[in-house]
Parts: structure tokens; sequence; C-alpha cells
């Protein structure tokens, strides 16, 4: 059912200009989806609504009125439509249909999977925060999980049960919260077994400049001694430390080491959430830029800034780890509000010291509690709203960074692979699931976050197969990871920010073939332990199809992507022994036309029949090779 | 596709009718050829008060001069030092990181190279025209190529022996002066004239290719830094000398064993083998946005960080390969 469909429409890209075909755009209540019927393969590209940042009209060209959608995943379309008329149509729609303001018109609550209402609620269970406090052998002697907060009555923005030292009172707890921007006081985040040193979190002290409150004094006492084989903790705050000293003036600030009995303060500067939003825009900018020079791309990455912070995420996760997991020592780790890169840092932390979090059931975890129940604002952060644009910000996306770039240097260590990640990321900005909605575990109880949506996570494990990591070597064989943090080995991740560019990416995917070897012995081990994750077959929109990759019609899916030359020259293209130009499209024959239509083309990559993509040019009978 | 070096066309822009004669042969009657001149017009046009030049449009009336400037000589060297001295700079920001790798423009070079030598198979495959490739002395970045065509071009140089035939080919037998290019690399404070890691932007170009299509060269990156090491020093004598003759009067081949016959040794040949590898039979057209092009890390990060979770991934990959 369709609420628009405007016909002679063009998708440009970098690779086609002028001689791009017409197709047929439609709007669903959810979804733009744009149909190019002209090649023998039907193409479409499906854009979710939810997923779109912003549209803007472009000066009018020969071809038509141009449309520009820039998208929260990254993904760039360039629209030309026919008629003035109906680009604005197009506009007006798509403005209000991406900015929805109200929570019930998010997605999530319309969703309808066809799942019993068992299954449903079974799928909200699948993630339990108690079993993994149980794993680091919580309850114990030190630490404990209290429902002091079960009404919210202590910090709002905390989930009902957090984990905090048996040594600490209900007085102390209370107390604590006083004196915490937010009511964030001091809570485990991890504990590690092997020694009892702990990684904690919260938020800034309301120190300003001389206050005290002797709970919070006596609940950082309680967490040193909660670790009796450290003779003292470290309290990491992460912003740089003129931010830090800039909120004293406002009544907070930081820790002072005199009124806290052994405690090392140390400054982490990681930036705050308005430098990384122009970093992003930034590095945006360079990924749009249409045939760079190297020099052009090196410099633009340099001064968005972006790879400097993601190192500063890791370092300052590096540093958590090694203090813990070395010197033995518990860290209490804030920044200012404790929900942005606190989360980070604790995150990366818990990775790079734990193979479990390295697992599919792990990094579900992981996220469910340092971010999803310890409060990250992911409605606000990531605009699912029409709300406030400073408080957007790409926190979540750099922590997943921080994990492709440890993928990058241990291919072998995580049970999944890069696109369970881009999945995640697309979900976290598509609403379809409840698990990223609002702020905060009490905003999703009032909501009825619980009763009325889906959560992500079966819908994932579903999907187990084609997410998984070919070279896992399993859950043993890596404990402790320790990343090189020096600048060279942090990469530009071509897949995320480019990642609907596929001419830019190697034209034969490792990945699918790597997983083919494997999918037969995994097949048997997987089955058993995932019969009671298993759902129903789905009626409806498929949930692939919400986000912004390509569907590719039946036919096309079994037909590898074809290799074409790009544009190679630097400088205006040679006439040839016709007249025209090199770089001309109209210089090139029919068969090249067709092959340079069909290199825009997206693969599905749900299909999991591919197995190894061969890509070549064209033969001169234009049939592609397959294996 | 053809190799030379200038015509000597000197300042009184002098005629070679054998010359003309010579590429007049090369077309049918009615095509055209493309020359495709790796030194910018402008030097090009600055060779002549020196005796060299370029090929007059009328002189050659059915060749196309196209200029393609690629770095070589001492520029060349002096960006493979500046690379490797920001590697091993272990102080260094991320940003001065970008900055550096920005202005050694290594990897500009590598754009280059891939884009020209595209740029020659494309007017082969494409417009199924004669291609000439020269610069100055034809010993240099004309090499680098005519080889980088032939991999992205014919599918039997991307195999293990074609590759080696395709490297004593276009390097070896056409004179690439290795002893006096491959000399003391980057680290030396030597400074010599005549060095320039031509053959190691080669071998950097095929990397970038094996990357980007994993299953279609048939060896490893493996091979690839035993070709670096030994172009350096070796203890074979292959790549000994500067060209045939010099080999000759060295006698070369009757003194020294040849690096190839150790290497394809049935012991020793698996090693140098991609796992992955898939006879691709038609051309591999390799992405030159700067996106697609990634520093060699297996090269120049090769001594500066530990390798063993990449190896590990690396041989996880043989055997599921192999399983498969």
């Amino acid at each position: 059912l369709f609420t628009l469909q405007v016909e002679n429409v063009k998708l440009l890209d970098r690779y086609t200009n002028r001689k791009a075909a017409n197709g047929t755009l439609y709007l669903t209540a959810t979804h733009l989806i744009y149909v190019d019927a002209s090649a023998e393969v039907r193409k479409e590209t499906w854009i979710l609504h939810h997923h779109i940042a912003t549209v803007e009209k472009l000066p009018l060209t020969t071809a038509g009125y141009p449309l520009l959608i820039h998208c929260k995943n990254f993904h760039v379309a360039h629209f030309v439509i026919g008629q003035e008329r109906d680009c604005h149509e197009v506009y007006t729609s798509l403005l209000k249909l991406s900015q929805p303001v109200k929570p019930e018109e998010l997605y999530a609550f319309s969703y309808n999977p066809k799942m019993s209402k068992e299954n449903r609620e079974i799928g909200w269970k699948l993630i339990d925060l108690k079993v993994d406090y149980q794993r680091m052998g919580i309850p114990n002697d030190y630490w404990e999980i209290t429902d002091v907060n079960k009404d919210y009555e202590v910090c709002n923005t905390y989930p009902p049960e957090i984990v905090v030292p048996r040594a600490a009172n209900k007085a102390v707890v209370i107390g604590s919260s006083r004196f915490r921007s937010r009511g964030r006081i001091p809570v485990l985040s991890y504990l590690y077994k092997e020694n009892n040193a702990a990684i904690c979190r919260c938020s800034q002290p309301l120190s300003g400049f001389s206050a005290r409150c002797l709970e919070d004094e006596q609940m950082l006492q309680a967490i040193r001694e909660a670790n009796p084989g450290s003779p003292f903790m470290y309290v990491v705050d992460t912003r740089p430390k003129l931010n830090a000293m800039a909120n004293r003036a406002a009544g907070k600030g930081y820790e002072n080491e005199d009124n806290y009995d052994n405690i090392r303060f140390k400054f982490i500067g990681i930036e705050n959430i308005h430098v990384m939003r122009n970093s992003l825009q930034k590095l945006l900018e360079v990924c749009e830029m249409k045939s760079p020079s190297m020099s052009d791309f090196l410099t633009g990455l340099e001064n968005s800034g972006w790879l400097r912070h993601i190192k500063a995420v890791m370092d300052a996760g590096v540093f958590l780890a090694k203090a813990v997991k070395d010197e033995k020592a518990s860290v209490l780790v804030h920044c200012s509000d404790g929900w942005d890169r606190t989360a980070q840092v604790c995150s990366v932390a818990s990775i790079l010291l734990d193979p479990f979090y390295r697992t599919f059931k792990g990094f579900m975890v992981l996220i469910e509690k340092e971010w999803i129940a310890m409060g990250h604002k992911f409605s606000h952060r990531c605009g699912h709203l029409d709300g406030d644009p400073k408080e957007v910000s790409p926190v979540f996306t750099q922590f997943v960074e921080c994990v492709w770039q440890l993928m990058q240097q241990f291919p072998c260590t995580f049970e999944f692979n890069e696109r369970f990640l881009l999945e995640i990321h697309d979900h976290v900005y598509s609403c379809q699931f409840g698990n990223f909605l609002g702020t905060c575990h009490k905003e999703r109880e009032d909501v009825k976050i619980f009763e009325k949506t889906h959560s992500l996570w079966p819908f994932l494990l579903q999907k187990k197969q084609e997410l998984r990591n070919p070279l896992y070597r399993g859950f043993t064989a890596y404990k402790e990871l320790q990343p090189n943090t020096l600048p060279f080995s942090f990469q530009f991740w071509c897949g995320m920010y480019n990642r609907f560019d596929k001419g830019m990416h190697p034209k034969q995917c490792v990945l699918d073939h790597l997983l083919s070897c494997v999918s037969q012995k995994v097949k048997l081990e997987d089955n058993a332990s995932e019969l009671e994750n298993k759902l129903p077959c789905l009626d409806g929109p498929l949930p692939s199809e919400a986000c912004s990759l390509s569907k590719v019609g039946s036919a096309a899916s079994k037909t590898p992507m074809l290799n074409t030359p790009q544009d190679y020259e630097g400088e205006p293209p040679p006439v040839l022994s016709n007249g025209a130009s090199a770089g001309d499209v109209d210089a090139v024959s029919d068969v090249d036309q067709k092959h340079k239509e069909n290199l825009s083309r997206h693969r599905d990559l749900h299909d999991l029949n591919d197995t190894v993509d061969v890509l070549d040019s064209e033969a001169k009978d234009g049939k592609p090779q397959h294996h | 596709m053809l190799r030379s070096s200038q015509p000597l066309t000197g300042p009184n822009r002098k005629r070679c009718r054998e010359d003309e004669m010579l590429l007049g042969t090369v077309l049918d009657e009615g095509e055209r050829g493309f020359i495709i001149d790796t030194r910018s017009a402008q030097a090009a046009k600055q060779a002549r008060m020196t005796g060299g030049g370029t090929e007059p449009k009328s002189s050659y009336p059915h060749w196309r001069r196209l200029h393609r400037p690629l770095e070589r000589g001492r520029p060349l060297q002096e960006s493979f030092i500046k690379l490797v001295e920001a590697c091993n700079d272990a102080s260094i920001t991320m940003d001065r990181w970008l900055s550096r790798l920005e202005s050694c423009r290594w990897l500009s070079h590598v754009k280059a190279a891939l884009s020209t030598a595209c740029l020659a198979a494309q007017c082969m495959d494409r417009e199924e025209a004669s291609v000439l490739v020269h610069g100055a002395e034809g010993t240099d970045t004309t090499l680098l190529v005519t080889a980088l065509a032939q991999v992205i071009l014919d599918p039997s140089c991307r195999t293990l022996v074609g590759f080696q035939g395709l490297l004593e080919r276009e390097w070896i037998e056409a004179g690439h002066p290795f002893h006096l290019r491959c000399a003391r690399s980057a680290y030396s404070h030597a400074r010599l004239k005549q060095e320039a890691p031509l053959f190691l932007l080669f071998l950097d170009c095929v990397w970038q290719l094996s990357r980007q299509f994993p299953f279609s060269l048939e060896f490893s990156e493996c091979l690839l830094l035993t070709l670096f090491d030994n172009a350096y020093a070796s203890a074979y004598g292959t790549f000994l000398c500067n060209n045939e003759k010099e080999r000759c009067l060295c006698k070369v081949k009757e003194s020294t064993h040849s690096l190839w016959a150790w290497l394809n040794q049935p012991g020793e040949r698996k090693r140098y083998l991609n796992p992955l590898y898939s006879h691709n039979a038609l051309v591999i057209w390799p992405s030159v946005e700067p996106q697609s092009i990634q520093l060699w890390q297996g090269l120049f990060f090769r001594w500066i960080r530990p390798s063993q979770h990449l190896d590990e991934a690396w041989a996880e990959i043989q055997r599921l390969a192999e399983s498969n």
C-alpha cells in the first residue's frame, strides 16, 4: 500500500551520472522504495524513513529536480525527479515521515511480525543481566545486587537492580546519590574474578570547589575495600581536564584526591558530544567527495579528527583493562553524566578483558548492560524523535567502531563478523525494535516497550549463520586482548562510512566464501542451541528490509557483482579514435553500459547461496564467471 | 603493448624515418594507437633541451600521446624514506601520523601507478588499441606500468609461474637497474643518487590488487615480501646487476643460483601460494579511490608490530580453504 508513487525518477551515484535509468519511487508508511526495472534484472533500493537524517532539494539541473537524502547509517541517496511538483511532494512527505514527534509513531509500535505472544515475551527475556553478574560470581562476599533502586528513588536513569559493595549500606547509597550528578552513584560494571579488581561507573560529583560528602567518600572506600588485594583504586575522569575544571564553577567537577583515601585520580581526555558530532560531520563530507586525490582524502581524514577520537576511546579502555589486570586495582570511571564516554570506556574495557563479551550472547549482554540498562540516551543521541539537534552525537557509533578496530587486529577472537555490528548499528536507528527506544529503563517501562514491541536479539540470532566469524577460534583461545594503539593501527572503516559505495570495497568477498566453508560444520552445533530461539516465518516486511540494503530480485541474487573499470582519469580524458572522450559514457559500447549500471547494483547480503564472488569485467558475450 | 625509452627528438625536432616506420608497422590499416608518456607534458618538453623529447604528432599521426606523470628517482626515494620514518615513530600522535602519511605521498604514488596501468589496460581491452609506454630511460616507470597492466589484463600473469615470468621479462630482462635502485633502502643516510624504490612500488600495487581481488592471484603476500627482500639483498643471482649485459659479463648464470629455482621447489612453493586462489579468466579492474588503497601494513609494519594474530588468521583461512 503506497502513500505516494512517482515515475521518472533517477538514482545517481558516484559512478553513474547522465545515463542513469528512469525508475519509480514509492513511499510507504515505513519505507522509501526505489525500483529500477529498466535492466533485465529488477533493482530495488529500500530506505527506512527512520533512517533519514536530512532531505535537501538541490538546484535544478538539466536532468530534473534533485533530492539529496542523507541517512543515519551513512547511506546517501541522490534522486533526480522529473517534475517539480512531484519533487516537492516527496520532499515534504519525507520531512514529515522521517521526523516523528511522539514515541507512539515509532516503527516498533506498529511492527508486527507473525509471532506468538509467548515468543515475543521470550524474546525480551533472552538477555538476563543477573545471569552475567552470576557469571562474575556475584553476589559474593563483597558485592551484592541491590533493589534499593526498584522504584527509581535513588536514580531514575539507572535500572531497578544495580550492583554495589556489600559494605555500602542504604544510607551510604542514598547519601552518595545526592552528591552525584543526576543521582548516578558508583555501581559495578565489571568484576574481574581472577583478582577481585572491579570496574565501576558513575557520574561527576557535585563537588564544586570545596564541597564534600561523607557518604560518597564511604562509597568509594567500600569499592576500594571490596578489592583487598590492592592498596589503592583509580578514579578516572574521561573528560579533558579543562572541561572538568569548568564544571566546578557550576557546582560539579571531579574528585579531590585529598578528600578520598587511597585514590589515584586521572584525566583521560575524550572530547564531548558536540565535538564528536562535528567530527563525524566532517568525516562524512570526506567520504562524499567525488574523486578526491589521496592527499584530499588523508588531509580531510586528519582534519575531521575522527580517528583521533576513536583512539582516545580505545586508549581509555586499554588503561582500564591494564589497571584491572596488571595492577590489580579497581577503577571508578565517570564523565559528566556517566552515560556517554563512561559507557564507551567501560564497554571497551570489558571486551578487552573478557572473551565472553566477544561472543554473540556476550556482546548482546554488554550492550543491554552498559548502554541500555545504564541509561545511554539513545533516543536523543540518535535523533529518534524530532528534538534538540545538539543532543545528537555518534557515541554508540564510536563504540561499535572500536569493536571493529579490534576485529582488524584480532581476526580470530570474535564470534561475530562486521555485518553483526552493522546490523546492530542499523537497528539502533531503525526504531523497529524496542531495545533502543527512549533514554532509560524507567521510560521504557512507562511507554510499555516490553508489552508492545519486539526485542532485536532473537531476530539477530536467527541470522547467526551470516553474522558469524568464520575465523573464530573459540571461547578459550584468547583471554585478554592487548591492542596496538599506535596511530597506524587505526584504519578507516570503509564498510561503515562508505558502506553503500560498493565500487570502493574489495570486489571479491572472502567472508562469504569462508562462511560457506564453515557452514556445514556448525549447522549441527547451532541447531541444538538455537531451537529455543527459533522464530516462525514472519509476515509483513522482512526485518532485513528495514535496513537500507538493496533488495535484489531473486534472479539477480545469484549473479555476482560485475567488475568494470572506473574512471581512471585524473586529468581530462584523452580523445579516442571516434572523437569522444575516454571517460564519456557515450563512447562506451552498449555491453559496457549495461555493466556500468550493474556495477551500482547492491548485493543481497542475506542470500546464503552466494559462495565465491568472482568479479570480472564483462567478457565479450557478457557472461560473468561463477564458482 | 610496447615499451621503449624517449625519442631523441632534441631541440631541433629531429625525425627518424626508421622509428616512424617501426611504430607504423605495429598498427593495422586505419588503427589508432596510444603513447603513454610517464612524464608530465612539461617535463617531456624540457627533455628536448638535453636531446630527448616526445613523438611529434605530425610524424606519428596515428598515435595519440597521453601524459601521466609518475614519480621516480630521488623524489620517490624520499617519499619512501619519509614513510618509513613515520612508521617507526613510536611517539607520533594521530594527527601527525595522518599528516606525515599525506605529505610523504607514497599512497599517492600507488594510486597514480595503478591508475596509469589501468589506463593502459583500458586502451587495450576497451578500445582494442595498441599502447606504447615510455618515460625517459624506459627502465623505471615504464616497466612499472607495463608490468602492472599485464597483471590486470592477463590471468596467466597472476599464476605463481606466470608472475615469475612477468618479473623476468618486464623487470629483469627489460633492464631495470636493480643494483643501482635497490642499494641501501630506507634507513641509509647515504642518499644515493640512483636509488629509487620502483620495484617496491610495483609490489605494493600488486598487493593492492590482491586485497581487492583476494581470489585472483595465485601467490600470497609472502611471495611479495620475499621478492622485496631479495631485490635488496639476496643469496641468489636473480636480481644482481643492472641489465643482461652486466649479468653476462659477471657470469651470473654460471656462478649463482636462481631465486626461482628455490621458490618453485615443492617443499618451498606452498608458502607462496594463495589458498583462496581461483582461476579468474578475465580482466581485474581495481578501484583507485583513496578509500580502496591501503597502506601495506605487512611490509611497512613487518618488524614494528607483532603479527601473531594475523598469522593465526591466515592459518585459519588456509585450513578452511583446504577443507573445502
